[in-house]
C-alpha cells in the first residue's frame, strides 16, 4: 500500500513528467526529423553519386574504344588514298616522260623534218608534171575524137544530100551537073554514083497493096499469108480450085498455131536448183545471223583427257624434254608466305628490284 | 436552119478559137509583140480559153500563158492576179501529158521571176502536183515540172524547205538516173539549187543519195550536163566539213581535174568553184587536192581562162595556200605565182584583182622563203600600184595593203624592196625600213648594194619623228655604216661643206 501511495503522489507529476518529456521531444522531434532527412538525403545522394561515377566511367571507356576504332578506320583510308595519289602520280610522271619523248621524236621525224618536206616537194612536183601531162593527152584525146565525130557528120551529110538529089546522076547520053564535059568531074558525082537512091517510105507500102489486089482475083483464099512466100509467081489462067474448102480461119489456125508446149517442157533445167538457191538467199536475208544451231548435248564438253600412250606408260621411262627442262627443286624458291595483302605486283616489282635478289628469280616473275 | 449549118457556127467558132490561140502562142515568142499583146489584153482572153473543151486548144492556151508570164515579172503576177494558178494546178492532176507540161511551164514560168510569186506558187498548192508530176512516164512532163521546182526552191530557203517537204528530192534522184541527158540536166540543176541555202537542205539532198549518181554523172560528156552537176557538188560541199568529205568520198579526184580541160568555160569555172569550195574547210582536204595534183591542174586552168571563169580557182589558191606553209611552198613549186602575177597585172575587174592580191598575200606571208618566190616575180610593185590608185574600189585597196604588210613583213630580199624606198606612203615605208634594218647588220655585201644603189642616201632623206619605231630603224641603219659615209649622204651635206669653205681661212 504503501508503494501505492507512493505511486499516486507521484501521478499528477508524472501527469507533469509526462506532458513535460512530450513537450520537450516534440521540441526535438523537428530538430531530430529534419536531421534525419538531411542525413538520408545525403546519403541517397552519395548513392546516386557513386552510381552516375560508375556509369561515366564505363561510358569513357565505351567511348574511348569506339574512337579509338574511328580513328583507325580514317587511318586506313588516309593510308589507301595517299598510297592511290602516290600511285598515280608516279603514273602521270612516267606517261609525261613518254610523251615528251614522243612528242619530241614525232614533231622532228614528221612535222620539221627538212629532208622529209623536200622529198614531199619533190613528189609534190612529180604528181603536178605527171597530172599536166595527163590531162594534155585527155584534151588532146577530146580534141581528136571531137574533130572525128565532126568529120563523120560531115560525110553523113553530104552522103544523104548525094542520096536526096540521086537524079542529079549523069547518064550516058547526057552528063550530069557535076560531070562537066569541060572539066574534071566533081567528087559529087562520084558520091551520087556510089549511093543508092532515097525512097520515100509510102513508096515500099503501094508497092505492096497492088501485089495483094492482083492476087485476090486469082484465088478463093484471100489472105495475103496463105500464098506460099518465096518470089515464085503463080501460073498464068489456072483453073478454079474446086471442092469444098474448110473454113480459111480454121486451116490458118490450124497451120499456124503457137506452139503450146507442157509445163514439163516449158520448165528451164535449171529451175529447181534456181529455186532452191531462192529459197536459201530468202531464208539468209531473213536471218539475223549466221551461227549455226549447235546441239544441245554436251557430248564434247566432258570428253575426259585420255593422255598419250607414250606418256602414261610406265615400262618406257619418260622420254626426252620432260625431266630435263624442269625446275628441280621449285618449291626453294617459293616462300609459302600469303601475299595476297601486299599491293600489285608491277609497282611492288619496280621498287624491290633495286635490292639485290637472285637473278633466277626475275625470269620466274611473271 | 439544118443540123448542119448550125453544126457549121460551132466548127467556125472553134477553128477560129484554134487560129486565135495558136497566132497568140506565137506572136509572144518574140520579145517585142508582148507589150503590144499585154496593151491589148490577152491575159483575160487566154483565161477562159484553159478551160476550153477541145484540148488542143487547152494547151495552146497553156503555152501561150507561159511564155507571156516568162517574159517579165509584171506579167506573171497579172497571172497570179487573175487566178489562174487554182485551174491550173487542178488541171495539172488530171490532163494528159501535153497539157502537163504545158501547165508546169506556166509555174516555172511565173515562179522564176520573184520570191513572192513563187511564195504565191506554193500557197495555191501546186507543189503536191507538180511532185505527182515527177513520177510521171513520160520524161517531158518529168523535165518540166524539175524545172518548175528548181526556179521554186532557187529563191531562198523557206521556199526550198517546201520544196524538200513536199517529197521532192527522192524522185529528182530517180530523175537523174534516168537515161535522158534533158531530163538529168534539169534535176542536177534543181538539187544545186534546193542545197545551197543551208546545211540542212544539204544534208538532205545527201541522205537521198545524190552524191554517188552525181558523181558517176562527171564522166558524161555532154557539157551543159556537167556544169549543172559541178554546181550541185559545190552547193553540196560548200557548207561543213563533213559535207565536204562525203563530196571527197564519191572518188570525184582526180576525174575532176579533167573537167577542168573542158572545151566549155563554165565547165571549167564550175569545176574549179567545186574543188575551192572543198579546199576552203580544213588543212587535211587541203592536203588531200595537191597530192592528187589538183593545184597544178587548177594553175593550168587559170591560164587558159579570161576574166570572172579565173576567178574561183584563184581563190582557191589563196585558200590553200592559207592553211599552212607547207601547202604554200606546194602552191609556189607547182608555179603558182608567175600565173597569179599575170592575172594581178592582166585583168580589168576589181574584184578578181583583189582575189590575186588576197591570193599572193596568203602564200608570201609565212616565211621570208615564201615572201622572196613572191618577191622575184616583181608581183610587189604592182600591189603598191593598186593601192595607191585613185581609182581602183576600196576592196581592192584594203586587200592589197594587207598583202604587202603580210609580205613585206616577212621579206628579205632586198632588190624588191628597193623600188619601195622610193614611191611608198608612210606606213608601208615603216615596214620597208623596218626589213632593211633587220637584214643589213648581218650581211655585208648587202650593205655595199645598199650604198651603191642609192638606198642609203633615200633613208636619209626620210623624216621621221625622233622617238618613233621608224626612228629607231633609221638609227639601226645608220649604225651599220661608218660615220663618214653617213654623213656624206645625208641631205644638205653640200651646204655644210661649202660653208666650211666660205668660213675656211686659207694657210698662207
Amino acid at each position: 500500500m504503501a508503494t501505492l501511495v507512493s505511486l499516486q503522489s507521484r501521478l499528477p507529476l508524472i501527469d507533469c513528467q509526462y506532458y513535460y518529456r512530450n513537450r520537450t521531444v516534440d521540441g526535438y522531434r523537428k530538430k531530430e526529423y529534419k536531421a534525419a532527412v538531411k542525413i538520408q538525403s545525403w546519403f541517397r545522394g552519395c548513392r546516386v553519386r557513386a552510381y552516375i561515377r560508375y556509369l561515366n566511367k564505363m561510358m569513357t571507356v565505351i567511348q574511348k574504344w569506339w574512337r579509338g576504332y574511328l580513328g583507325r578506320k580514317h587511318y586506313r583510308q588516309m593510308v589507301k588514298t595517299a598510297y592511290l595519289t602516290m600511285k598515280m602520280n608516279f603514273y602521270n610522271e612516267m606517261a609525261v616522260r613518254i610523251q615528251k619523248r614522243w612528242r619530241g621524236f614525232k614533231i622532228r621525224k614528221y612535222c620539221f623534218n627538212y629532208y622529209y618536206l623536200k622529198e614531199y616537194l619533190r613528189a609534190i612536183s612529180d604528181t603536178n608534171q605527171a597530172i599536166r601531162e595527163a590531162l594534155e593527152e585527155f584534151a588532146e584525146m577530146r580534141g581528136r575524137e571531137k574533130k572525128k565525130a565532126d568529120l563523120e557528120k560531115e560525110e553523113k551529110r553530104k552522103q544523104n544530100q548525094a542520096r536526096k538529089t540521086h537524079y542529079l546522076l549523069s547518064t550516058k547520053q547526057i552528063p550530069g551537073i557535076y560531070n562537066s564535059p569541060f572539066r574534071d568531074p566533081d567528087p559529087m558525082e562520084f558520091e551520087i554514083r556510089k549511093v543508092r537512091a532515097f525512097q520515100m517510105p509510102s513508096a515500099a507500102h503501094q508497092i505492096q497493096q497492088t501485089d495483094y489486089e492482083d492476087l485476090s482475083t486469082w484465088l478463093a483464099c484471100t489472105s495475103k499469108r496463105s500464098f506460099p512466100r518465096s518470089d515464085i509467081l503463080p501460073p498464068i489462067n489456072r483453073k478454079q480450085c474446086q471442092g469444098p474448102f474448110r473454113d480459111i480461119a480454121e486451116v490458118l489456125q490450124q497451120r499456124y498455131k503457137p506452139l503450146q508446149p507442157t509445163l514439163r517442157v516449158a520448165t528451164s533445167i535449171n529451175s529447181e536448183k534456181d529455186a532452191r538457191e531462192e529459197l536459201r538467199r530468202e531464208e539468209w536475208n531473213n536471218r539475223v545471223h549466221d551461227n549455226v544451231f549447235l546441239p544441245f548435248s554436251s557430248f564434247s564438253k566432258n570428253e575426259k583427257y585420255v593422255p598419250m600412250v607414250q606418256t602414261s606408260t610406265k615400262y618406257n621411262g619418260i622420254s626426252y624434254a620432260q625431266k630435263q627442262f624442269q625446275e628441280e627443286e621449285p618449291t626453294k624458291w617459293m616462300s609459302n608466305k600469303d601475299t595476297s595483302s601486299l599491293p600489285s605486283g608491277h609497282f611492288h616489282c619496280l621498287f624491290l628490284i633495286p635490292t639485290s635478289w637472285p637473278p633466277l628469280l626475275l625470269s620466274n616473275f611473271r | 436552119m439544118s443540123q448542119r449549118q448550125v453544126l457549121q457556127v460551132f466548127e467556125q467558132y472553134q477553128k477560129a478559137r484554134t487560129q486565135f490561140v495558136q497566132m497568140v502562142a506565137e506572136l509572144a515568142t518574140r520579145p517585142q509583140n508582148i507589150e503590144t499583146l499585154q496593151n491589148a489584153g490577152v491575159m483575160s482572153l487566154l483565161r477562159p480559153l484553159l478551160l476550153d473543151v477541145v484540148p488542143t486548144i487547152q494547151q495552146t492556151a497553156a503555152l501561150a500563158l507561159g511564155r507571156l508570164a516568162n517574159y517579165n515579172d509584171d506579167l506573171a503576177e497579172a497571172v497570179v492576179k487573175g487566178d489562174i494558178l487554182p485551174q491550173l494546178v487542178y488541171s495539172l492532176a488530171e490532163q494528159n501529158r501535153f497539157y502537163k507540161k504545158a501547165a508546169a511551164f506556166v509555174l516555172r514560168a511565173v515562179g522564176k521571176h520573184s520570191p513572192q510569186l513563187a511564195q504565191a506558187i506554193v500557197d495555191c498548192g501546186a507543189l503536191d502536183t507538180l511532185v505527182v508530176c515527177l513520177e510521171d512516164f513520160d520524161p517531158g512532163v518529168k523535165e518540166a515540172s524539175a524545172w518548175a521546182l528548181g526556179y521554186i526552191a532557187r529563191h531562198n530557203g523557206e521556199l526550198s524547205q517546201a520544196v524538200v517537204d513536199a517529197g521532192a528530192v527522192p524522185l529528182l534522184v530517180l530523175c537523174i538516173q534516168e537515161p535522158e541527158i534533158a531530163l538529168k540536166r534539169i534535176a542536177a540543176s534543181a538539187l544545186s539549187d534546193i542545197s545551197k541555202h543551208s546545211p540542212e537542205l544539204a544534208q538532205t539532198v545527201v541522205d537521198a543519195g545524190a552524191i554517188a549518181h552525181l558523181a558517176q554523172m562527171i564522166l558524161n560528156l555532154d557539157a551543159k550536163l556537167k556544169r549543172q552537176v559541178l554546181s550541185a557538188l559545190s552547193q553540196i560541199a560548200k557548207h561543213s566539213v563533213d559535207l565536204a568529205e562525203m563530196v571527197v568520198e564519191a572518188e570525184i579526184f582526180p576525174v575532176v581535174l579533167t573537167c577542168l580541160k573542158d572545151k566549155d568555160e563554165y565547165v571549167k569555172k564550175n569545176a574549179s568553184t567545186l574543188i575551192r569550195e572543198i579546199a576552203k574547210h580544213t588543212p587535211e582536204l587541203s592536203q588531200l587536192i595537191v597530192n592528187a595534183g589538183g593545184v597544178a591542174a587548177v594553175i593550168d586552168c587559170i591560164g587558159s581562162c579570161k576574166g570572172n571563169i579565173r576567178l574561183p580557182g584563184i581563190m582557191m589558191l589563196g585558200y590553200v595556200a592559207a592553211h599552212s606553209e607547207n601547202l604554200a611552198m606546194a602552191v609556189i613549186i607547182s608555179k603558182g605565182v608567175p600565173q597569179l602575177a599575170i592575172c594581178l597585172s592582166e585583168e580589168s575587174e576589181d574584184h578578181i584583182k583583189a582575189a590575186a592580191a588576197w591570193a599572193l598575200g596568203q602564200i608570201g606571208r609565212h616565211t621570208p622563203e615564201h615572201a622572196r618566190a613572191v618577191a622575184v616575180t616583181n608581183a610587189l610593185p604592182i600591189l603598191l600600184s593598186l593601192y595607191m590608185s585613185q581609182d581602183s574600189s576600196e576592196d581592192l585597196q584594203i586587200k592589197s595593203k594587207k598583202a604587202i604588210k603580210n609580205i613585206l613583213q616577212k621579206c628579205t630580199y632586198l632588190p624588191a624592196l628597193e623600188p619601195f624606198l622610193y614611191d611608198a606612203p608612210p606606213n608601208i615605208l615603216k615596214h620597208v625600213v623596218g626589213q632593211f634594218s633587220k637584214v643589213l647588220p648581218h650581211d655585208s655585201k648587202a650593205r655595199r648594194l645598199f650604198v651603191t644603189s642609192g638606198g642609203l642616201k633615200k633613208v636619209q632623206e626620210i623624216k621621221a619623228e625622233p622617238g618613233s619605231l621608224l626612228q629607231e630603224y633609221i638609227n639601226n641603219i645608220n649604225n651599220c655604216y661608218p660615220e663618214e659615209i653617213v654623213r656624206y649622204y645625208s641631205p644638205g651635206y653640200s651646204e655644210t661643206l661649202l660653208q666650211r669653205v666660205d668660213s675656211y681661212q686659207p694657210l698662207v
